[in-house]
């Protein structure tokens, strides 16, 4: 379902804000209006449809505009033009007590630099929240005694924030957003402060978290690795644009341009790419009722392969035949390939969201490929090994016949 | 050329106001008046011994807070201006200047709060304007460089002469630094914390009560000194339109040329220096320090 939908959204800084509208009307660049018109494009045009209970990430380089879009969303930024719709209500359009109701209660925000405050303790921040609410000081604090435990802070309540390490800060930010039960959490480059053994922590437990709370969370990074670990889906902006959204996989494998492209171009790809992504679609297959011997071999043949998945009743995959055994059995007179089909013990199958990672060490013991299946058990698909390589690496063919000419032998 | 003649110009604005707010203006003087004269009454009713001992057990409760009363940390830290405290105002007394330094503590004290009532609001509102902090600036600027002499005059027209006019003359020359490091203290507050406070739906007032002045107090409370000390710095000029206190005995000592009046009242006023500087800024110290250090 979707909860928050940005339509036609656009932020300009500066004083000449209608003329660089005009010029944005055009067509014309970020530059070129800065030039013209002394105006900054924060945020241009953007699109977005974020659903109920996802991690949504918004991923961009520095000045790309992904703060200043999340900004917008309860409005510490004013957009200049364009919608936010939570839950049908239009923030843009809300007086300023709705505003400061919106942010008490359905979306809190957790900051880059942790934003606390440092006079005074961790359980008194986290509360902080309530406070501002009205909430009565002991129901305050037992709240925040409760988050803090949520975020693994025990023992830290009365300390003062100063005394705690940067990970540590950051769980009062997340504790201190938590504490007021919103729908939605707006999260700036919220690890970004953090050193890398302890941002990969933190990502883990968001994560954890996420299972137990199921908030609707709007994540901004400048780390892609970031943006494919936690995101749902994820749109990626450069220069106020968004120019691409879709799942992490789906960025990975059909990048909408150059930018993108060379983007996840040195990314850890293993870990997204899926079984389903890499597979050939509806292969031919073998039918163990129906098809001898001399069947197998010419579909194989045919196919061009030297081995065949093999099916039963209803599609379902049941094992893998290869040619050459098929030729065997037709020399010695046996019609039933059974006896010679690679099952259980030797063939693995896979469900098409296994990741790319896991289907190597699969590929270790033998020279079969490997089969897909749905939950059903019926073959929708087959991997075979050099798709797999290739999509580890993540290179284009012309680019792997590069490769080959500058570093390959001569033969 | 054009002849300008700003002098008469503000002589006759000056007139103006005199004979049309003259209400406004006596109103101010049984005010101020009032307030001196019941402070001073209060600081000499009691026996001056039990007066320094109240004073220095003051001085060392604020230079020791964070710390437990009767420890040896406190001890250490406040040693030194408690046993300055006793002694200082000791010698005052026995010179025989104990009802001017009350006087002129009266003076300073008076003059400061009214200075901070003003300067602090002041501060406030100009951090968080943008337009009007413009239009303050260059008018504190005037406040402080405008030689002090000059607008002792229209202080006498307007209050005639006596505590009053020392204590407006006062007022407009330790005002600045209240506002100053006011605005200067909120304005200084880190961005992400005022963000952050903003994102979770504080209203103007709470930002300012619960984030922008608790986190600013360092900078306030050294506005506070500040204003203080300029309070202080101006017994002198204030006794020539009739102050009384310390200041009045070194302005004898001057007109005399006595060189012992001016000397033991010029004592009694660094003493009293003293004492105010170290206690009010142990209070920009904060707690936290306190807890840093040990």
């Amino acid at each position: 379902m979707s909860k928050i939908q940005v339509e036609n959204l656009s932020v300009i800084f500066g004083k000449r804000v209608k003329e660089a509208q005009e010029l944005q009307k055009q067509g014309k660049s970020k530059v070129e209006i800065l030039n013209e018109t002394g105006c900054t494009v924060g945020v241009s045009n953007a699109d977005l449809d974020i659903r109920e209970g996802e991690v949504f990430v918004v991923m961009g380089l520095s000045g790309s505009g992904k703060s200043t879009l999340l900004r917008c969303f309860n409005r510490l930024i004013e957009p200049t033009a364009g919608t936010v719709v939570v839950d049908g209500n239009d923030i843009t359009k809300i007086n300023e007590q709705a505003l400061r109701e919106f942010r008490r209660t359905k979306m809190t925000m957790v900051f880059q630099h942790f934003g606390l405050l440092p006079h005074r303790t961790v359980s008194s921040n986290v509360a902080f929240g309530l406070e501002i609410q009205g909430v009565e000081e002991d129901q305050r604090i037992e709240k925040a005694y409760d988050v803090i435990k949520t975020v693994g802070l025990e023992g830290y309540e009365e300390k003062m924030t100063g005394q705690l390490s940067g990970g540590m800060q950051q769980r009062v930010g997340l504790a201190r957003a938590l504490a007021t039960d919103p729908e939605i959490l707006l999260m700036d480059e919220a690890f970004s402060a953090l050193d890398p053994l302890i941002r990969n922590q933190m990502q883990e437990e968001l994560l954890q978290l996420q299972e137990k709370v199921h908030k609707t969370i709007l994540f901004i990074t400048h780390d892609l690795d970031e943006a494919l670990k936690l995101g749902d889906r994820i749109a990626i902006m450069k220069d106020g644009f968004i120019v691409q959204t879709g799942t992490p996989e789906e960025i990975l494998t059909q990048p909408a341009d150059d930018y993108v492209r060379a983007f996840v171009e040195n990314v850890d790809r293993g870990g997204i790419i899926t079984a389903g992504s890499v597979m050939f679609k509806n292969p031919s297959a073998v039918r163990i009722k129906q098809d001898g011997p001399r069947a197998a071999i010419r579909k194989m043949s045919k196919a061009g392969v030297t081995s065949m998945p093999v099916i039963g009743d209803n599609g379902k995959f049941i094992g893998f035949v290869k040619d050459n055994d098929m030729k065997e059995m037709e020399d010695k007179g046996i019609r039933d390939i059974e006896q010679y089909m690679y099952t259980k013990e030797e063939v693995t199958a896979v469900t098409a969201d296994t990741p790319v990672a896991d289907l190597l060490p699969l590929f270790l013991d033998t020279d079969l490929n490997l089969a897909v299946v749905d939950e059903d058990r019926k073959l929708i698909g087959v991997v075979v090994h050099s798709s797999v390589i290739a999509e580890m690496i993540g290179k284009e063919r012309s680019e792997v016949k590069q490769i080959r000419q500058e570093g390959g032998i001569d033969l | 050329m054009i002849e300008i003649e700003l002098g008469s110009w503000v002589e006759s604005a000056v007139q103006w106001l005199s004979n049309n707010a003259s209400g406004f203006f006596n109103g101010i003087t049984v005010g101020i008046d009032s307030m001196v004269t019941s402070l001073q009454a209060v600081l000499l009713f009691p026996n001056p011994y039990l007066t320094i001992v109240i004073l220095a057990v003051i001085a060392y409760a604020i230079t020791t807070k964070g710390h437990k009363f009767f420890s040896k940390a406190a001890w250490k830290k406040g040693r030194g201006i408690t046993i300055f405290t006793l002694i200082g105002l000791w010698l005052l007394l026995n010179m025989g200047y104990w009802e001017e330094t009350m006087q002129t503590i009266a003076l300073i004290l008076v003059s400061a709060l009214i200075a901070l009532a003003i300067g602090i609001p002041l501060g406030v509102y100009a951090s968080r304007h943008d337009g009007p902090d413009k239009v303050i600036r260059p008018i504190l600027d005037f406040m402080q460089t405008l030689p002090p002499f000059v607008y002792l005059i229209p202080a006498i027209i307007f209050f005639s002469v006596g505590n009053v006019p020392g204590v407006v003359a006062t007022i407009v020359f330790s005002l600045p630094p209240a506002v100053r490091l006011t605005n200067l203290g909120i304005r200084n507050v880190q961005k992400d914390v005022v963000e952050a406070s903003r994102a979770f739906g504080c209203t103007n007032r709470q930002l300012l009560f619960k984030v922008q002045i608790p986190l600013a107090k360092p900078t306030i409370l050294a506005g506070v000194n500040q204003v203080i000390m300029l309070a202080l710095s101006m017994v002198v000029i204030a006794s020539m339109v009739g102050a009384g206190g310390l200041g009045q005995s070194v302005y004898k000592g001057i007109l005399k040329a006595d060189m012992g009046l001016g000397f033991e009242a010029g004592v009694g006023i660094v003493i009293l220096a003293i004492f105010l500087d170290r206690v009010t800024q142990a209070l920009g110290i904060s707690r936290k320090q306190v807890s840093d250090e040990e």
